[in-house]
């Protein structure tokens, strides 16, 4: 399946990645071939086969509703890249869109 | 007796009859790693200060012939995708190259509370995405047998510490080979457990349905060791097994018993390298000079693991790596004023060729009009994969294939072809798809002195199986 | 032309658990700005979430309550979106396999008194984001290089985690009215059910609707918008008035609506895009593969046994359909029904005092200790209503417990306490939470029925009137009230007024 630029444009867009014209070309190339590679389970029939999400038979995996001790808020803002007060900080959202 | 040739189990016995000091011998390790380190580029960080005051409490607990834990004194080293609480855990990425967690993983509990030396966080491939440790932002590490050649990938930098003795131990992590291929092409042992054994809290994930975290060590016996320490359930981890932890090293004393062995045909013929066929089919008739009944199978959904295994991982971790956006922790682009420009910029500057290439390969075979021809395709391959080995586990104890098509490559001979790199996971990434556990084992060199690694498979929770098998051709490999 | 509206809702409900879905937070209102995160909640990198076991049995609650159906099968996926309030990059909630389809919130429409059923599609559960605060005033800028923005985003990430249930209606609702009777339904079974507080001002229960308009009589529908931050009550129904009418103007003026998502503004009372340019969301939903399956056995849901544990790799033991069933409280219809058959009073009483589950055990317990139903249930509807309403109090926050008012009572009865004196004593209790006991002691309120202290004050009045009393024997009976203003007047309003009219008539007689 051949990829395009557009594809590879819209993809790193839904994907929050700032690519170069350089990359974009070389990603246009490299996952045209890759996909291409994928393309060869299409060859396979799956009608009706269950897919596999989970390897282990386990279900109904659930805890106590118990509250535990939470991070100190300066523990919570530790690794923060910029703060204000007790607050996160990012530039305004403008909108909100996926 | 020189301390970096010894075995985990070889080295607790020292210490424990105060032979050794535990101080005096990490001290020993952390001179070692200062020094070799600079060529062989295994550790990230050390964690000089917090191991040696470990190794004092040991020594406190020898003197009062205290009881000791299981590890007790014995140098491990971490792969820095495993987090250490207060300490630095980068996953080999710019985008976490100042991220400290506040929290422990599981298995760094379960190593402490084994008296464990934790010395320092290993390199990898950045989100333990690829095959060499070419794709960490800190630089490769180098393989000890050549330093012109790759140790593997992605715990290249655990296998080279235990390759080189710069740690007893070393954990790893395991999405589709990354703890064996590195053992097999730095001649060290490596177990991929049974997915849901080892608790992935704590550990970064890449691929969430494939992780795994394994130990690295110079024999099965370590492995054994190891192993028994870092499995269990832990209910902090939903796909974490109901199973509690085991002595493994206690059921090798009783480890000689006939296996029945599967060889698939697929994984001999064209691809691999003359040198490690020879050394696997050399193996292979070890095992039927121990009375092994050894039969050909086939297992014909092989030839589609790779794309299955490339879907599921790129499709996770496009996923799992979205919430390194420069908001909370990690790296922040220094010129946005926009939110979606900080979002782009800060991803695109954080991430190196390999990840962004994989998150755009996951978000592309996940998003509209593509989800049932890839993603939903490949869930039902993996069904396939997975009914190959139940099939074959029906009639047979263990299968036996090499871990790696090449042994060791030379650094920059792949990076510029991923496909190429990508295919050379061929006989790991299985075991991950199907859950089931394998250890790559050292079964000789090639004629230029690189090691080969034999790869064991066995049904889920069937490790014991494994090391007892493992063990034998060990110990009659050894000549 | 005469139009409908064809309204559709999603309505999202916090759990009242203690804490998150997916990890041991407190989900407490109103606490610190990130105060209330843990690594799971906040997305660090190796965490992984853990079903909380309430969550789910609230969850199926609500299902049982409304007639839905259970899934022998239900998985958790992830939703992609970036935004700075979700740390994970994804939220955690169920896309194709949700927890149950169906069932069904009966309204009643008051014109008509027409019962309608509003149906279900699904219900599901999921983690809620954190919250931002958007800010025009200051600027932005990034510490690390001085680029400048006007504006700037604060992110607490408290909420994130906490446990919702998304609630899914098909498009049966025709008026804004009925999706506002819908949604107090719905806000009445998640409060009688205790699982939810209902309180839409903090955001536990939150409603998004699909809006479309035709004419009355076709049967093409018309192309729909999504309308959110309906914050509360009140929001929905003007929210929905202007959406309508916005629809109709456009449609009546020739124009086309545009499939897109508003936002009401509750300030400005009007509707504005959402945003500006139309871009389609792609949210990649795939299965969370850090949670496993949730089973419910066919047995279960029909009525026998218990979840079956698995038997290979041992899970630990799971929610019992058939146990939630059994703990369901009696719902708002049935209570009103056995209210009217059990404590004889008007279906309009029984109707006001179940609105409410704490309003309607409030009664019960009331009734328990005084058994003069219809007498208590005017004092709830009356007193207790008025007191609430103007303390801007809810029954739980009351300081008059059921107990007291019922031993208020009982003193009007014996005739302790005039009915007027009773209500000035129940203000009283009101304000300070004491008992009537102690109000009436503090007061000296006890009400005069000793008759020989009465018969002295009347004979007084009787002497200090000589005028009055000639006219009254005149026949003139209307002065009989005069005298008896005169008595109360003289024992501060304490005297039992049936002692004094029985003396009065006497003296006067003789």
């Amino acid at each position: 399946m051949a990829i395009t630029i557009q594809d590879v444009e819209h993809i790193a867009k839904l994907a929050r990645l700032r690519l170069t014209e350089e990359e974009k070309l070389r990603f246009q190339k490299e996952l045209g071939k890759i996909i291409e590679y994928f393309d060869q389970l299409k060859k396979l029939n799956t009608d009706g086969v269950p897919p596999t999400t989970h390897v282990v038979p386990l279900e109904n995996v659930l805890r106590e509703d118990a509250v535990k001790p939470c991070l100190s808020v300066e523990e919570a803002l530790a690794n923060a890249p910029d703060r204000k007060g007790n607050y996160f900080r990012v530039p305004k959202v403008v909108e909100k869109e996926g | 007796m020189k301390l970096a040739e010894l075995k985990g189990w070889e080295l607790r016995e020292l210490i424990k009859k105060g032979e050794t000091g535990c101080k005096e011998a990490v001290a020993s390790f952390l001179d070692e790693i200062k020094k070799k380190n600079k060529s062989l580029n295994s550790f990230l960080t050390l964690t000089e200060e917090s191991a040696l005051k470990s190794a004092e409490i040991v020594d406190k607990k020898v003197s009062q012939k205290q009881k000791l834990g299981a590890l007790a004194g014995i140098p491990i080293a971490v792969k820095d995708n495993i987090c250490l609480r207060g300490v630095k855990t980068t996953c080999g990425s710019h985008i976490l190259d100042n991220f400290v967690p506040p929290y422990n993983a599981t298995v760094v509990e379960k190593l402490k509370k084994e008296d464990a030396i934790i010395i320092g966080k290993t390199n990898l491939d950045e989100f333990a995405m690829g095959s060499s440790t070419e794709n960490s932002y800190f630089g490769p590490s180098k393989n000890p047998h050549d330093l012109k050649k790759v140790p593997g990938g992605s715990s290249g930098g655990s296998a080279v510490a235990v390759a080189s003795g710069l740690a007893t131990m070393a954990l790893g992590s395991d999405t589709g080979g990354s703890i064996r291929q590195p053992a097999a092409l730095c001649g060290v042992v490596g177990l991929k457990p049974t997915y849901g054994t080892v608790s992935r809290y704590g550990l970064v994930a890449f691929a969430s349905s494939l992780d795994q975290i394994g130990p690295l060590t110079k024999d099965v016996k370590d492995s054994a060791l190891l192993f028994g320490v870092i499995s269990g359930h832990d209910p902090n981890d939903s796909t974490s097994l109901k199973i509690s932890s085991k002595d493994y090293l206690k059921t090798l004393d009783s480890y000689k018993t006939k296996f029945k062995v599967a060889v698939p045909k697929e994984a001999f013929g064209a691809g691999n390298e003359k040198d490690v066929e020879e050394a696997v089919k050399k193996a292979i008739k070890l095992m039927e000079k121990l009375n092994w009944s050894v039969s050909e199978v086939s297992l014909p959904y092989m030839e589609y693991a790779i794309a299955t295994y490339y879907i599921i991982a790129t499709a996770e971790a496009s996923s799992n790596l979205a919430r390194y956006d420069g908001v909370k922790y990690g790296y922040r682009s220094k010129d946005s004023s926009q939110l979606l420009e900080l979002y782009q910029n800060t991803r695109g500057e954080g991430f190196g060729n390999e990840v962004k290439r994989r998150i755009m390969l996951g978000t592309y075979v996940l998003s509209a009009g593509y989800y049932e021809a890839y993603y939903g395709k490949g869930q039902k391959v993996r069904t396939f994969i997975k009914q190959d080995f139940d099939n074959v586990f029906k009639d047979f104890d263990i299968v036996i294939m090499p871990t790696s098509p090449t042994v060791a490559f030379g650094l920059g001979e792949k990076i510029e072809d991923p496909l190429t790199m990508y295919l050379s996971d061929i006989f790991t990434v299985s075991a991950n798809l199907a859950g089931i556990p394998a250890i790559s084992i050292p079964c000789g060199k090639s004629k230029a002195g690189l090691p080969i690694g034999l790869q064991i498979l066995a049904k889920p929770l069937a490790e014991e199986t494994i090391f007892k098998a493992a063990y034998m051709l060990e110990q009659n490999l050894k000549t | 032309m005469k139009y409908e509206s064809i309204i559709g809702l999603e309505v999202h409900a916090q759990l009242l658990t203690d804490s998150k879905i997916f990890c041991g937070c407190s989900v407490s209102y109103g606490a610190d700005p990130n105060s209330q995160t843990c690594p799971v909640c906040l997305g660090l990198p190796g965490v992984l979430p853990v079903l909380n076991k309430k969550a789910v049995e609230y969850a199926v609650k609500m299902v049982l309550a409304v007639g839905g159906t259970v899934a022998p099968h239900s998985i958790f996926a992830r939703k992609n979106y970036f935004y700075p309030d979700l740390p994970k990059g994804y939220q955690i909630s169920q896309y194709d396999q949700p927890l149950s389809t169906g069932g069904s919130v009966e309204i009643e429409i008051p014109e008509s008194k027409a019962k309608k059923k509003i149906h279900l599609t699904r219900i599901h559960l999921e983690e809620d984001a954190g919250k931002s605060l958007h800010s025009e005033d200051n600027s932005y800028t990034n510490t690390s290089s001085n680029v400048k923005q006007k504006g700037e985003t604060l992110v607490d990430m408290n909420r994130c985690g906490v446990p919702l249930i998304e609630i899914v209606t098909q498009p049966d609702m025709r008026s804004p009215k009925e999706a506002t009777l819908f949604l107090n339904k719905l806000k009445q079974i998640l409060e009688y059910l205790e699982i939810c507080s209902g309180n839409m001002e903090e955001g536990s229960l939150r409603c998004d609707a699909n809006v479309s308009v035709r004419p009355i009589a076709q049967t093409k529908l018309g192309t729909k918008t999504e309308v959110k931050n309906m914050n509360s009550f009140k929001a929905v129904e003007k929210a929905l008035n202007f959406e309508m009418e916005r629809q109709i103007g456009i449609i009546e003026s020739g124009g086309r609506i545009i499939q897109e998502t508003l936002l009401w503004d509750a300030e400005k009372e009007l509707i504005a895009p959402m945003r500006s340019k139309e871009e389609s969301h792609d949210y990649r939903y795939f299965p969370e593969p850090d949670l496993v399956v949730l089973k419910f056995h066919p047995q279960t849901i029909s009525g026998i046994g218990g979840i079956r544990s698995e038997e290979k790799f041992g899970t630990p033991t799971i929610t019992i359909v058939e146990k939630i069933k059994q703990s369901l409280p009696e719902l708002p219809e049935a209570r009103k029904t056995r209210f009217i058959k059990q404590y004889q009073i008007p279906e309009y009483d029984a109707e006001l005092l179940t609105t409410e589950k704490k309003l309607a055990d409030y009664y019960e317990e009331c009734v328990k200790n005084y058994p003069n139903s219809k007498a208590v249930s005017n004092w709830v509807m009356g007193e207790v209503l008025r007191e609430l309403k103007e303390r801007k109090i809810s029954v739980s926050e009351f300081k008059v417990p059921p107990k007291e008012l019922a031993s208020l009572l009982k003193q009007v009865d014996s005739g302790t306490l005039s009915g007027k004196m009773a209500k000035d004593v129940f203000v009283e209790m009101a304000e300070t939470g004491l008992s009537s006991e102690k109000i009436i002691q503090e007061k000296g309120l006890v009400q005069v029925t000793d008759t020989k202290e009465i018969e002295s004050v009347i004979e007084s009045v009787l002497r200090e009137n000589p005028g009055e009393v000639e006219k009254y024997r005149s026949g003139k009976e209307r002065v009989f009230g005069f005298f008896v203003g005169e008595v109360m007047k003289k024992t501060k309003g304490k005297a039992n007024p049936s002692v004094v009219n029985q003396i009065l008539k006497e003296k006067l007689s003789s």
